[in-house]
């Protein structure tokens, strides 16, 4: 029975038959003659697509937890959102969180996600002591940086391509609280953010919210937000470790499409701007309103129209950062194809084969899709590539493949790492076809 | 000391969500199927997540002769029973071949009625206890799609409201519960509309519910009441003719 599947940004659309499993015996059997894993949809673009997907949102088994040195074994389909149920009361915390906490585990170590603290603590594959994979070849192999290395590094990052992702075991962080000490400084303008970013090297999480359509002395104006996790004293007592897990309403429907325009946008950055009167804002608050703002806003995804959106997200490295993210954010400025949710970030140093992340300052845009928009992010890529950047898979569903082989210098690598682990294509996505990481 | 749920045929999908729910609520598990390998993960799983204790036993409905000696060879006797398991099986293979019919049959009916008479007899003899069958749309009305699981499932259906007023005064709840249709493994691969369609979870939650407000019997989505009140009063002379 074949389906409409897609994922969180509408776009593609793909027809798929999807199968599901709640024990490893039951899906070799089951398994198509080429898949591609899926967890919970939260990627924006083909990485998880394809004719046959597997979703795992069943295999959900948190296996073991060692609550002494905060480390817990799950099995792929569990969300990150089932487990700060399990671990914040019990003093832990996520080594590394994406935006959302509806993804999957499988999902975090597919992307190799990134959070506000990357800079300090890695990506999420920093955290990784052993996982499981089903692999192309039928063998369920056990891997970490020691071990099958080359599986590990295929594996993170690399998009379900080497296979099923069966268990993780990873570490966790230690808090005292639920709650962050935050500190928010608006920024007049670009120059004034990056240097914010490069004197709160220290700070464990920093990210700031950038409006892409200012132009002049305020071009790149920003809020930039850092955090610490609080201690106890800071909270009150009774509630100093509960997780929460409310949503605050639910976007009914697909918004039309005239709704997000180049005014709408403007009005709602500079009302968020202003919303921070005081250059310097401190305040402690609880860590789900602090990673997670879009979350309490559930379908959040459909006020972009039924057309769907691409949200872009690239990485230019440090040196090349400031002349790149001014070139590029002048581009988008002319278009006026300006996001309302456009964050920036810097990264640290990540050793890696085809995850994402690189020392420098990365940004993520939502752009609703519109005629024109796929050229003009041609265009973009361009000049990323130009800049020595690279562009996120995971949020990607429309990138030329030159444009891949060009930015990702490993490539080759991890088609090898992939032949070796799956020489018969057992595993194989939208992405890796239009990428040609296989054929 | 905290209450104990069984769960009969435990490895289920439906099974694991009412397995959360209960332990959620503080309640001990004893988790029981035929393949206890299976029950590894999800067992762990529960302690993790809720820091409850929860024993895996081997159970298989259609060994009827091992029931009585199962049930009481339980380290912990259960204050709440609840039996998830069934087999929706080949209604056309069955149809053709006696022992897939057979297994229909014996799972759904003869293999739950076995059990639940021990439990029965010992929860009648303590006066307390809730048992929760899961029964099903199905018994409803038999349609020519799937008769044998429809005709075991309203036999069944038939056993618990006969035992519901059997041990209501004895001090013993029954409640019957009809899912309709869920997003389960057992229906994977049949498209059902989605707003009669529940979640396991939702599942989980009307079992519970259900449970702690003594309700006898009950739909999960309350839409299909509706749906097979009009589905009871289709004459026979239509329906036969329809395509269910």
């Amino acid at each position: 029975m074949k389906k409409s599947i897609t994922n969180w940004n509408n776009f593609p659309v793909v027809e798929a038959k999807e199968i599901s499993f709640d024990f490893q015996k039951d899906l070799v059997p089951k398994l198509a003659h080429s898949s591609i894993p899926h967890g919970n949809g939260r990627c924006y673009g083909d990485a998880s697509l394809y004719s046959d997907v597997v979703n795992t949102l069943r295999f959900d088994k948190v296996l073991a937890f060692d609550e002494h040195y905060g480390i817990i074994t799950c099995q792929s389909g569990v969300l990150l959102s089932d487990l700060l149920q399990i671990i914040v009361p019990r003093g832990w915390f996520l080594p590394v969180t994406p935006g959302t906490k509806f993804i999957t585990v499988g999902g975090a170590v597919a992307s190799d996600v990134h959070g506000k603290n990357h800079h300090v603590d890695g990506a999420f594959s920093n955290h990784i002591v052993a996982m499981t994979v089903l692999t192309g070849t039928g063998e369920t192999l056990v891997c970490n940086k020691d071990t099958n290395p080359d599986l590990f590094w295929a594996t993170c990052g690399g998009m379900g391509l080497t296979g099923i992702i069966l268990e993780v075991k990873f570490s966790l962080k230690r808090i005292q609280s639920a709650y962050i000490r935050q500190k928010q400084i608006k920024a007049a303008n670009l120059d004034e953010v990056m240097e914010l970013f490069g004197r709160n090297m220290d700070s464990t999480y920093s990210v700031a919210w950038i409006d892409c359509l200012k132009s002049g002395k305020h071009f790149g104006r920003s809020i930039l937000m850092l955090g610490e996790h609080a201690d106890t004293g800071e909270t009150q007592a009774e509630h100093k470790l509960t997780p929460r897990e409310k949503a605050l309403f639910t976007v009914p429907f697909h918004f039309p499409s005239f709704v997000l325009n180049g005014f709408s946008v403007k009005v709602f950055n500079a009302l968020y701007y202003a919303k921070n009167y005081k250059r310097e804002i401190n305040s402690v608050s609880h860590y789900d309103g602090f990673f997670y703002p879009l979350d309490s806003i559930l379908s959040w995804n459909k006020i972009y129209g039924k057309r769907g959106f691409v949200q872009y997200q690239f990485v230019i490295p440090f040196d090349a950062s400031r002349e790149g993210l001014k070139n590029i954010l002048a581009r988008i400025n002319k278009m006026g194809m300006g996001s309302f949710l456009a964050v920036l970030k810097l990264f640290g140093d990540q050793e890696n084969l085809i995850s994402f992340p690189m020392k420098g300052y990365t940004l993520a845009l939502d752009f609703p899709i519109r005629d024109g928009l796929f050229g003009f992010l041609d265009e973009l890529d361009q000049v990323v590539a130009d800049y020595g950047g690279r562009i996120y898979l995971s949020k990607d569903a429309r990138m030329k493949k030159e444009i891949f082989w060009k930015t990702y210098p490993r490539a080759r690598e991890f088609q090898e790492i992939l032949k070796k682990y799956d020489p018969e294509n057992r595993f194989n996505s939208h992405l890796a076809q239009r990428l040609m990481l296989k054929v | 000391m905290e209450e104990n749920v069984l769960i009969l045929g435990a490895a289920s999908d439906m099974a694991v969500a009412i397995a959360r729910k209960f332990a959620s609520a503080g309640y001990s598990l004893t988790l029981a199927a035929r393949n206890v390998e299976k029950l590894e993960a999800i067992a762990a799983d529960l302690k993790v997540r809720y820091n409850v204790a929860v024993a895996s036993v081997k159970f298989d409905a259609l060994d009827f002769a091992s029931h009585e000696q199962f049930y009481h060879s339980l380290a912990e006797r259960p204050d709440v029973v609840v039996c998830v398991f069934g087999l929706l099986g080949d209604q056309f293979e069955a149809q053709q071949h006696w022992k897939a019919c057979e297994e229909i049959l014996f799972t759904n009916y003869v293999g739950a009625v076995s059990i639940l008479n021990v439990v029965a007899n010992d929860f009648e003899r303590q006066k307390r206890g809730t048992i929760i069958g899961i029964s099903s749309v199905a018994g409803d009305r038999g349609r020519q799609s799937n008769y044998f699981y429809g005709s075991a499932k309203a036999g069944f259906t038939a056993y618990l409201s006969g035992l519901r007023n059997r041990l209501y005064h004895h001090g013993v709840h029954v409640v019957t519960v009809k899912p309709g249709f869920v997003k389960t493994r057992m229906i994977e691969n049949i498209k059902t509309p989605g707003p009669i369609t529940a979640s396991v979870k939702k599942v989980a939650d009307s079992v519970f519910t259900a449970s702690k407000r003594k309700r006898d019997s009950i739909y999960v989505l309350s839409v299909w009441a509706l749906i097979m009140l009009v589905i009871r009063f289709i004459p026979e002379a239509v329906f036969k003719r329809l395509k269910l």
